[in-house]
């Protein structure tokens, strides 16, 4: 049913630290690499090694340029499936194909239900749903729901792949209903905000801003070069022989 | 967004289809219209022949439209699913109006309620049209209260120039009909000049700032994910030359509105056949002109996902 859950048990989801991501491009491979064996495979590739490289990714790391007046700096800024608490993408979809669970909020597409009409595309805003032109239906993050689940893994290893392969611990998994969970209280101490909260969708993942420019880098030079001694001795003696 | 051409057929096709059956069903049904069977056999053809094209036609836009039968089961929550109750749904009314009142030759008792429950099926699945679009809240130019009465002005006129078309063809036209599509049209006409209006006044409060929660300040696109043109882009992305929108609109305007109405009030004065072939060249003008319209309704609207890409 394409209803919204009135209350889930929790809230997984992603903090994503603005200030730490470096844009590797890690999580992007990993999701790809994991979850074109995963749950929604394949993530099909359309003429992958031609003119018009196209394919289906559930996470896309974009860089930017943001100018205030304290000057310019670089932000490197991936973009995901944001397991909104108000999906519209759900509520649209005309055949139940869409849903979110009410056990942990994550937003799912059964794709033998999908038609394929791309509304619930054109219905998320942040444009995290990616159409499968060779299967014929949408696809998205799943927040690796068979990873995190995965009795056959490791415990640490049970955490989404883009969050395992950050090499900048940018990327933080975790319940997000729950205030004192470490993704919580990394939210309030770092002032997380949510992306277009004037839409009213409550996205689940949180994204922390870049901490402010400090001016500690400006106000602590290295020391000036000293003069170099020339009266007497051995270094004298050097100097004047180079000097010549 | 892109324009496709499936969807794009298939809302001006059912909204003409709709506004003609509902004025058949409620004029038909009633004894306003001469019960002449082939007049009822083609007008009630023409009808449900322009929704069926149109169904028919979005099924093409589906990844998988084997399936298409699922999308009847959401009618709680979506207004695509709505859509397709509705659509079906009025099939059966109508369906019975037109054995009663084409086969049968009756304006009376069940045939009157058949063809106003098929006015009311039509009128109502134009309105789930309209909510698909209305109801997307990233696309500003579709999320307005311009949407919804347009898709209904729109329906209603194309479907009273169709009907003025018949019955001019079958020499019973009426001028209180010929009244009716002049108004509607130039209704329309206002309608989606004070639509491009506003569209192009708009001020969305949702920016490159709050897309990527970068607050203050300038945030501009440096590099993309990927190198060519992806889903989001192609579907999202679709960008029209500022120039192009101008021509288009004058297109519009002049196919749609201005000729319809030029020649309907040519219509007035001229006797059969020469007012069937202005009236049927004035319903074909404006057909045309619709579907001008209804690709500029596509590829004039812009998605937040744009701001993503710098666009």
């Amino acid at each position: 049913m394409t209803c919204l859950p009135a209350h889930t048990d929790r809230r997984l989801g992603l903090v994503i630290d603005l200030d730490t991501c470096v844009g590797c491009q890690a999580c992007v491979t990993a999701c790809k690499e994991w979850n074109t064996g995963g749950h929604m495979a394949p993530l099909t590739d359309v003429d992958p090694y031609g003119g018009n490289v196209d394919g289906v990714w559930f996470n896309r790391v974009h860089s930017y340029e943001h100018t205030t007046e304290m000057g310019g700096r670089t932000v490197n800024f991936p973009r995901s499936c944001l397991h909104c608490e108000t999906p519209a993408c759900v509520t649209v979809c005309p055949t139940g194909a869409s849903y979110k669970r009410a056990s942990d909020g994550i937003v799912l597409v059964d794709e033998d239900k999908c038609i394929g009409c791309k509304l619930c595309s054109w219905a998320c805003p942040y444009g995290a749903r990616e159409f499968d032109a060779d299967v014929g239906v949408m696809k998205k993050c799943t927040l690796c729901v068979d990873r995190i689940y995965n009795d056959n893994l490791a415990e640490e290893d049970r955490v989404p792949a883009c969050v395992a392969a950050c090499p900048t611990s940018a990327r933080h998994f975790g319940d997000l209903g729950d205030p004192t969970s470490a993704v919580s209280l990394l939210v309030a101490e770092r002032g997380g905000v949510d992306l277009m909260p004037e839409m009213g969708y409550h996205p689940t993942n949180k994204y922390l801003p870049p901490r402010a420019n400090t001016a500690r880098a400006a106000s602590v030079p290295a020391p000036a070069l000293e003069p170099v001694r020339t009266e007497g001795g051995f270094l004298g003696w050097v100097d004047r022989m180079l000097s010549n | 967004m892109h324009p496709a051409f499936s969807v794009v057929f298939f809302t001006t096709a059912t909204g003409a289809g709709y506004g003609l059956l509902a004025l058949l069903g409620v004029l038909g049904g009633v004894g306003a219209i001469l019960a002449d069977f082939w007049l009822g056999l083609i007008s009630m053809g023409l009808a449900l022949g322009l929704i069926a094209a149109g169904l028919l036609s979005s099924t093409g836009h589906l990844g998988r439209p084997e399936r298409a039968w699922r999308a009847f089961s959401q009618w709680r929550s979506s207004w695509l699913s709505r859509e397709g109750v509705a659509s079906v749904v009025t099939f059966v009314p109508a369906g019975l109006f037109g054995i009663g009142w084409v086969l049968l030759g009756r304006t009376d008792g069940w045939v009157v309620i058949a063809g106003l429950l098929a006015a009311v099926g039509a009128v109502v699945t134009v309105c789930t049209t309209g909510m698909i679009y209305a109801s997307l809240k990233p696309i500003a130019q579709w999320h307005s209260r311009y949407t919804l009465p347009g898709y209904l002005i729109f329906s209603a006129m194309t479907g009273s120039v169709l009907l003025n078309a018949l019955l001019q063809g079958f020499a019973v036209g009426s001028n209180i009909l010929l009244a009716v599509c002049l108004l509607l049209s130039l209704l329309g006409w206002g309608w989606k000049l004070a639509t491009w209006r506003h569209n192009d006044r708009l001020e969305i409060p949702t920016t490159a700032n709050t897309a990527t929660g970068l607050a203050g300040g300038t945030v501009r696109s440096l590099e993309w994910p990927h190198t060519e043109e992806n889903y989001l882009l192609k579907e999202m992305g679709f960008r029209i030359a500022r120039k192009h929108t101008a021509k288009l609109r004058r297109i519009t305007q002049l196919l749609a509105f201005a000729l319809p109405v030029l020649l309907l009030a040519i219509v007035f004065a001229l006797p059969w056949p020469v007012a069937a072939v202005l009236s049927v060249l004035a319903a074909a003008a404006q057909f045309a002109g619709m579907l001008v319209e209804r690709w500029l309704f596509f590829a004039e609207a812009k998605h937040t996902v744009a701001l993503y890409y710098g666009r």
